[in-house]
């Protein structure tokens, strides 16, 4: 089944403590593809996507999923829909992995047969090659493959939406590559990809779009050639960088050579 | 893992039926199977209202505070969690205690229980707000700490103003509680609210699952986290209440139980609940025994055997998690 969804953010303001966080945010995500959210630390990237999960409420705005306002969603109808992994995620107890990509399949509890919710966590697993550590603890897992066990938590709902939230920090750059690479086949297969990132090099490359966000606004959208400009990056990391040509690849590749003197 | 979890429900409800039995036949009388035959004999006496409303009780109320415990654990994601230790068995003493200081106790057997319930409900949200959901085990174990001190000295202060003269005894028989000479009508008024507790935790099994994923985690699965809470509450109100005006305050059955049945069951919270409560009967069950075999003039309180097994667990369980507790 084709999967075609629209998540929309509209003027989308988050106020915490006296602090905007974000300032009329408007964004449109299609499902499809992968889009990188960039910006500095406290730019509001989490914030951003902490509200398209339904999780955090705006303090003006909204966020609309196929033209349905999320609150206006029930919340298992929203979990089935948009899957989202926070930033440490947190995991309480030391339960063997399959339980722990089960815990995916909590939204269908009245929906789906046993039968069928054991088929999709093993189809998590198997997309994340986590099979082979269904009986072991998550507590004895490294962090990469942690990660993997995490992901194929997400993947389990089988949701149109899956948005994450630094999936790739503290993975070496092998694991980084392999959890892009199931993250954009994702997206091949139709699902939205929205993640944050905070690797400007690894997000040029696995990202068909490229948000950059910017004390609580957008200041950058687009390709990620188009988007991660050397002013744009210099505006808003103070770095020098710019786009170079390897040989033998075919893409360009972004290069980053330091803070910017001025 | 998985052949082990299969053999640990039928191994746990064959040791509640044997300690049941040994229950009913041990104390300074031995009963035997002919009690059950003969009529109109101290033995059938001593059997239908001492020893049955005994065993049947240290059943319910072992359940009752194993599942408690396990429930408590599984949402506060905390192993040190216990209506015992977090003070939340102490204020449901002292809301029983101040139903029958004023009084109100004696207009109908219901009230005493409820009570009770009342009190650890208030126990519940205090401990809720002081410690909140994502509290530290520090902040937990204070607040039990400041939860306990209030009812204690509650319960204290109200039994010395009252003119009982038996008021130091009956202090005792509150903060140490036991299962000795309680009658069929206490089972009968403490179940119905025991078992009302238990099905709003049971209710509660998916939330707590998904709380293994944290507050945010269990949030983006769907889960409506203050329904749970309000369930949870209410659920752990209403047994530990209903158990506590019964028998008083007996601690760490609900933080032993679901420790040892971690490693057996696994630690996913839902599959933890009806195990500790089987666990928690056994336990209840053993030390009952165990107070009425103990050498000795006079029995020892139930509480003093559990608290005797509990607080070095309760040591030692804090002692290996040490490194994350600050």
């Amino acid at each position: 089944m084709k999967i075609d969804s629209r998540l929309r953010v509209a003027e989308l303001t988050v106020e915490r403590g006296g602090r905007r966080i974000l300032g009329s945010v408007a964004v449109e995500f299609a499902s499809g593809s992968v889009t990188a959210v960039l910006g500095p630390n406290g730019g509001g990237k989490s914030t951003l996507l902490g509200c398209m999960a339904g999780l955090l409420s705006p303090s003006h705005g909204t966020v609309e999923l196929d033209g349905t306002p999320l609150p206006s969603l029930a919340a298992d109808e929203r979990a089935r829909r948009i899957a989202f992994l926070p930033q440490i995620p947190e995991i309480s107890w030391p339960v063997d992995v399959a339980t722990l990509v089960a815990l995916g399949r909590i939204p269908f509890r009245h929906r789906a047969s046993d039968a069928e919710n054991e088929a999709a966590v093993r189809r998590a697993m198997q997309a994340t090659r986590t099979t082979q550590w269904s009986q072991r603890t998550v507590t004895t897992l490294s962090g990469g493959e942690r990660a993997r066990v995490l992901l194929a938590r997400v993947l389990a709902g089988e949701s149109d939406w899956i948005l994450t939230d630094e999936p790739f920090a503290g993975l070496d750059p092998a694991h980084q590559f392999e959890a892009a690479d199931l993250l954009q086949s994702l997206a091949a297969q139709g699902h939205g990809v929205v993640l944050t990132i905070h690797d400007l090099a690894l997000a040029a490359r696995i990202a068909d779009r490229v948000v950059i966000l910017h004390r609580g606004r957008i200041v950058a959208d687009g390709t990620p050639e188009a988007a991660l400009t050397p002013s744009t990056l210099r505006e808003v990391y103070g770095i020098d960088a710019q786009w170079v040509a390897v040989r033998e690849r075919g893409a360009p590749l972004i290069a980053i050579h330091g803070r910017h003197a001025s | 893992m998985m052949t082990t979890r299969r053999w640990v429900m039928p191994s746990l409800l064959a040791l509640v039926l044997g300690l049941a039995i040994a229950s009913i036949v041990v104390g300074r009388i031995v009963l035997g199977w002919n009690v059950w035959l003969d009529q109109d004999t101290i033995g059938r006496t001593i059997l239908l209202e001492l020893r049955l409303p005994r065993a049947l009780l240290g059943i319910v109320i072992g359940a009752a505070l194993g599942l408690a415990g396990a429930a408590l654990q599984g949402y506060l994601r905390n192993p040190l969690a216990d209506p015992g230790t977090l003070g939340v068995s102490s204020m449901a003493a002292f809301g029983a205690v101040l139903s029958i200081f004023f009084g109100i106790a004696d207009w109908h057997p219901w009230v005493l229980p409820l009570s009770g319930v009342g009190g650890a409900i208030v126990g519940m949200a205090a401990l809720l707000l002081l410690a909140g959901m994502t509290a530290s085990a520090l902040t937990l174990v204070l607040s039990g700490v400041i939860l306990s001190a209030i009812a204690v000295a509650g319960i204290a202060l109200v039994l010395s103003l009252s003119p009982s003269p038996w008021a130091a005894g009956e202090i005792v028989r509150w903060l140490l509680g036991a299962l000795a000479d309680r009658s069929l009508d206490d089972l009968a008024i403490s179940s119905p609210l025991i078992a009302v507790g238990a099905a709003l935790i049971l209710t509660s099994r998916q939330a707590l699952d998904a709380l293994t994923l944290g507050e945010m985690g269990a949030r983006s699965l769907g889960i409506d986290l203050r329904r749970a809470q309000w369930q949870l509450a209410g659920g752990v109100g209403l047994v530990v209440g209903a158990s506590v005006a019964v028998s008083g305050i007996i601690g760490f059955v609900g933080l032993v139980v679901p420790h040892l049945l971690r490693p057996l069951v696994g630690a996913k919270p839902s599959t933890l609940l009806v195990p500790s409560a089987a666990g928690g009967a056994a336990l209840v069950l053993a030390g009952d025994v165990v107070v009425r075999i103990l050498p000795g003039g006079s029995e020892v309180q139930l509480g003093v055997v559990m608290s005797l097994i509990g607080a070095p667990f309760f040591f030692a369980l804090l002692y290996s998690m040490r490194r994350q507790v600050t």
